[in-house]
């Protein structure tokens, strides 16, 4: 889909920011662009659309060398969301969605319903539509960027940081729903960011630069797994390598497969008793055959002690669970990030499977720790 | 209280040359802005985009800024003899620098990564000036026009000495009559008025114009722009 072909940029007064680049992403692909400040992430997403020409080699999109088209038509074909967002603030949320359209002169009917359906891909109400840039949040403001970058259907999108300026939670949240929305839409990405969380949690491919130059290219896994180098070791961080350790991997290897557990149609003082014996201050509500609907824990039990009897009137439903295959990192880091004090793992039928407490986190850091230990003991002698 | 009296008899009994005169001293300066505005729009467009270019524009324009009105009148007047058009092209002249400065200060703020966003969905640089810039510069420029036009009125008045007409006129006939005080005033209000009326109207056509983007930042922009002419 994208090839890059001996692609170097040197700028005026000699500074080569990309040196010899050599790269094929994949159609559907979403590729990842890390490295240190200065790396020259952001000269090579631009050589792409042609905002910045490079001195030597080519690029082709689909075969077709992109230096021998016209370079306006050619970015009207590539989605482009950058870091400080950059909707125009004097057009209206729809007229910043339906831009792009607007210059392959759709007609404006067709742009405006355009509009609102990528309006809907997002969760946010039509109102919006009518609305200023400056009226929204900057979460929601970059929501709007990628609709824009996605208003007219292209194969491909470049993304700058798009979510760099944003506070962690609503990053967060915006990765996850990006996520989604790009596995829906099969678009090929090519990302930029600092941020090695997010390249993990969103690449399927990560691309590691120093000094205009690709240190590593490969899938999360492979990286964490087998870092080129000691810089890009350094560069992943130390807890990172620790989390991806072959033998703790998923969920499953870690959780307790015995959570304490109470079925609907008990009652509460029941549940008290059972709380007491087992010495934990939360119940997991499942079925007959195990099947998780919710939790009640000893704050909901006091709150409706008088009014309730049975565990099946008060129960709390919504509550955050993982899939069993899920990989350990990404739950550590969610337990950590949110502040819960435990996560149930279910299969995908909503089945009971175990639970990971901050205890049992607690465990693989000790462990780790030790066998760093061990090892560097081990390497002394 | 004589004088009010005075200035009462007086416009009842000239209203229609006065009138006559607030048109053409309006029409003066409304060509003069106007001219300059077509001139100085698009000179202020070019400097913006050439740095080098601009620091000698602006000087020069500053350097016809600090002409006393009166030399310049009479320069003029050397070259293009007597009358209206004359003080039209002086208007010009002093109305070039408040346009070009503001239209180049409101090009210049636009924020890089507005037109860097344009370029790259692909609109060419033509729809950038006239997608992007124009719109988000337009509160700048009209102040800038609004500025020129106020000093305009105010200059337009001593076109009487190279026989433009207008409301100077007024003003000059009262400083030779004997008690001509009244008179004086029934030239000089009607151009403070109209100084006056040209700043709000033009002031709320400023207000008008700016873009949605929070209003009080580029209110304080358009602001600074003013103050620096
Ligand atoms: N227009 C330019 N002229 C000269 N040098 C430039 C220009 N743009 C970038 N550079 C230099 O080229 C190198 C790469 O820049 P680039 O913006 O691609 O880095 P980056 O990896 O995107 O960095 P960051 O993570 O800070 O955004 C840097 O050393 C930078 O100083
Ligand atoms: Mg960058």
């Amino acid at each position: 889909m994208l090839k890059f072909d001996h692609v170097s940029k040197v700028y005026k007064g000699g500074k080569k920011a990309v040196d010899d680049m050599n790269l094929e992403v994949e159609k559907g692909e979403f590729v990842c662009f890390i490295g240190p400040s200065g790396c020259g992430k952001t000269t090579t997403m631009k050589m792409i659309n042609r905002l910045i020409e490079p001195t030597d080699g080519s690029i082709y999109i689909n075969g077709e060398n992109i230096f021998d088209k016209n370079a306006v038509e050619l970015r009207r074909e590539i989605g482009y969301v950058i870091q400080q967002i950059g909707l125009f603030p004097h057009m209206t949320i729809r007229q910043n969605i339906a831009l792009v359209p607007k210059l392959l002169k759709w007609p404006e009917d067709k742009r405006f319903e355009r509009a609102e359906e990528l309006l809907k891909l997002v969760d946010m109400a039509p109102e919006y539509l009518d609305r200023y840039p400056h009226e929204l949040s900057g979460g929601q403001q970059q929501r709007i960027g990628v609709l824009r970058a996605l208003a007219a259907d292209p194969p491909l999108i470049l993304m700058d940081e798009p979510f760099g300026a944003l506070d962690p939670i609503t990053r967060d949240s915006l990765q996850e729903e990006f996520k989604k929305l790009q596995r829906s839409l099969g678009k090929t990405i090519v990302f930029v960011t600092h941020d090695m969380d997010e390249a993990i949690e969103l690449a399927d491919r990560i691309v590691i630069m120093r000094d205009g130059k690709l240190v590593q290219v490969g899938s999360p896994e492979e990286i964490l797994r087998e870092p080129a180098n000691e810089f890009v070791e350094e560069f992943i961080g130390k807890d990172r390598l620790v989390q991806a350790r072959p033998n703790i991997q998923t969920v499953e290897q870690i959780m307790n497969p015995n959570p304490a557990t109470i079925t609907e149609n008990k009652t509460l003082s029941e549940a008290i008793q059972l709380m007491k014996e087992k010495r934990v201050d939360s119940l997991l509500v499942v079925d007959n055959e195990r099947k998780l609907s919710g939790f009640i824990d000893i704050e909901i039990i006091d709150r409706f002690r008088k009014k309730a009897v049975q565990v099946g009137e008060v129960l709390e439903k919504d509550m955050y669970t993982v899939e069993e295959g899920t990989l350990l990192r990404d739950t550590i880091h969610r337990i950590l990030r949110r502040g819960t004090k435990y996560v149930p793992v279910v299969d995908k039928q909503q089945m009971l499977l175990g639970i990971v407490t901050r205890a049992n986190l607690a465990d693989i850091v000790y462990d780790t720790i030790w066998g760093e230990e061990e090892n560097l003991a081990a390497s002394e002698q | 209280m004589d004088t009010l009296h005075d200035l009462f008899v007086y416009y009842s009994q000239n209203s229609a040359y006065i009138w006559e005169q607030i048109l053409r001293h309006f029409l003066m300066s409304a060509y003069g802005v106007l001219f300059a505005a077509i001139i100085g729009i698009p000179i202020g467009i070019i400097i913006a985009r050439r740095y080098r270019l601009s620091v000698w524009v602006i000087s020069i324009t500053n350097v016809i800024q600090t002409i006393p009105a009166l030399a310049m009148l009479a320069v003029l007047m050397l070259v293009m003899g007597l009358g209206a058009n004359t003080a039209v092209v002086a208007l010009f002249l002093y109305s070039l620098l408040p346009i070009i400065k503001n239209t180049y200060t409101g090009i210049r703020q636009v924020d890089h990564a507005l037109l860097e966003s344009g370029h790259a969905m692909g609109m060419t640089r033509f729809q950038v000036l006239v997608m992007v810039e124009l719109p988000l510069a337009l509160s700048v420029i009209m102040a800038g026009l609004r500025t020129a036009l106020v000093i305009a009125i105010g200059i337009a008045t001593i076109g009487t000495f190279i026989g433009s007409g207008g409301l100077g006129d007024i003003i000059v006939r009262g400083t030779n009559a004997t008690n001509g005080g009244a008179i004086i005033l029934a030239g000089a209000i009607p151009t403070a008025l109209m100084a006056v009326a040209a700043d709000l109207v033009m002031g709320w056509f400023e207000r008008l114009l700016m873009p949605a983007k929070g209003k009080a930042k580029a209110k304080k922009q358009s602001e600074t722009a003013t103050e620096t002419v």
